[in-house]
């Protein structure tokens, strides 16, 4: 869930943790996990697409541009920064 | 009305056949292996149409449990000692899911060393589980709390797990007189379970999802308001159960409290031991009392209290130890309740640890118990604040 959305109290929530709501896991938005956010400096970018290949989560997004990411699902494992040979991507410290 | 011959296993099996029971998944330990072992002559037999599921342990007992009970199942289990130990993760697992499964526990001592006698240690040791937890003081009760706890588990207040505890071959394999109701008079009582979800193609619904920091506490708390509602629902589905039966049940029984100096409280068949030589000091003019404690979990709190109110020393018997710990879990949780805000005059109290792998407690046994709380009373000064009743020095 994003950190903007108001949670339900635990009157409102379904018993045992049931989920009535098929297919919701999208709306799990887990990118709240991350403790580095990774940065692309499109300037560096050859478009060589490795970060696209190896992000474990498919949030690094395709653009005209280039890559862009999906901070809703990034985790912040920073394998993209690690793989990316042109140095182009960043990991900052997120700030609470 | 009928009575009819059985042991306390054989009681537990019989209501269950009564209660209709979908699913039984049960794995056969002593003291417990009668309540599955008649009950599995019953589906053989064809008298029910019960589908039992033979399991290769209690872990896949309470999992084929749980898993039934989600589909909107009646379930019943049975087991004891190393089998509810074996069952400790799934107990969770049935609370946190909701399932109003019911389970016969046949209380045993817990290994090692290895003893197949009663003591309520197993329970114990699942004590925070989540379990609502009844005890039985005999054949009869063991019966008549198998049933009612099918209506307290199911209700909708409640969806939770119930256990009917009876002490390990005193009540599991004495042969006792049983007043069994008729099947319709059970049939009325026990209507068809209404799960909240259940299997539904139209209406699929996700069960055992991943809950982190963001949720889990919240379905904590909503565990934490069932179990207080089951204490009221325990209360309306007694009285049902009294108009069915005549037989009257509740969170607790008292003997002699109305002018007690001194009292016993004590969960199981001691009750019936210490009742009957309470009686007989009473004759001799011994303000002595017995308090019984059929609902251990959700603790009644407010009854405790009120049933304490004028006496002046409680001894607390626990059959189980809590190693490290001051008292017995059932002495913890009584000390604590009097110690709440408002419960004035507090009487003394002493703990009693007793009967540890089937040691057995006579009747003189429990005279000195009551002799010592009356000198509590009489002299305000507790001595021993947890007494090792019948071990050797």
């Amino acid at each position: 869930m994003s950190k903007e959305e108001k949670k339900p109290g635990w009157k409102e929530l379904p018993p045992g943790a049931v989920v009535t709501e098929p297919g919701s896991s999208r709306k799990y938005k887990t990118g709240d996990w991350r403790a580095f956010r990774p940065v692309v400096e499109s300037d560096k970018c050859v478009n060589c697409l490795l970060c696209w290949v190896y992000c474990p989560d498919a949030a690094i997004v395709r653009n005209e541009k280039g890559v862009e990411i999906n901070y809703d699902y990034c985790k912040g494992c920073g394998i993209c920064a690690k793989e990316c040979p042109r140095l182009a991507i960043k990991m900052m410290e997120e700030k609470k | 009305m009928t009575t009819v011959c059985m042991t306390g296993d054989e009681a537990v099996a019989y209501a269950v056949k009564q209660g209709k029971v979908d699913v039984v998944a049960a794995y056969p330990i002593t003291p417990q292996t009668i309540m599955v072992e008649r009950f599995s002559k019953y589906v053989a037999d064809g008298e029910v149409k019960t589908e039992y599921v033979c399991v290769e342990s209690e872990h896949s007992a309470m999992s084929a449990c749980v898993g039934s009970s989600l589909t909107g199942a009646r379930v019943f289990t049975a087991t004891s000692s190393q089998g509810l130990a074996l069952m400790h993760e799934m107990l969770y697992i049935a609370s946190g899911l909701r399932c109003p499964i019911v389970m016969g526990v046949a209380n045993r001592a817990l290994s090692a060393p290895i003893n197949i006698h009663g003591d309520q240690s197993d329970m114990m040791g699942s004590r925070d589980s989540g379990w609502v937890q009844i005890y039985a003081e005999n054949a009869q009760e063991a019966y008549d709390w198998t049933l009612q706890a099918f209506k307290i588990a199911e209700d909708e207040k409640v969806q939770l797990p119930v256990s009917v505890n009876l002490d390990g071959f005193i009540i599991s394999h004495c042969v006792e007189g049983v007043n069994t109701l008729e099947d319709t008079s059970v049939e009325n009582m026990l209507q068809t379970r209404k799960p909240m979800f259940s299997i539904d193609f139209d209406k699929p619904v996700t069960i055992g999802a991943l809950c982190f920091t963001d949720y889990y506490y919240e379905f904590k708390r909503q565990q934490v308001e069932a179990m207080r509602n089951a204490h009221s629902v325990l209360d309306r589905v007694c009285k049902e159960f009294k108009d069915a039966s005549g037989r009257s049940y509740g969170v607790l029984d008292a003997f002699g409290m109305d002018d007690a100096d001194a009292a016993i409280i004590c969960l199981g068949s001691t009750a019936g031991t210490a009742r009957e030589v309470a009686r007989q000091m009473r004759m001799q003019g011994k303000k002595v009392g017995v308090v019984k404690l059929w609902l251990y979990r959700p603790f009644p709190v407010e009854e405790i209290t009120a049933v304490f109110k004028n006496v002046k020393a409680v001894a607390v018997l626990d059959k189980a130890v809590s190693f490290g710990a001051q008292y017995g879990a059932l002495g913890s949780d009584v000390i604590s309740a009097l110690y709440k805000d408002g419960v004035e005059p507090k009487p003394k109290v002493f703990n009693i640890i007793f009967g540890l792998g089937g040691r057995d407690i006579q009747p003189s046994d429990l005279e000195g118990v009551f002799n010592q709380a009356l000198e509590v009373a009489e002299s305000g000064v507790v001595k021993e604040e947890t007494v090792f009743l019948g071990v050797r020095e």
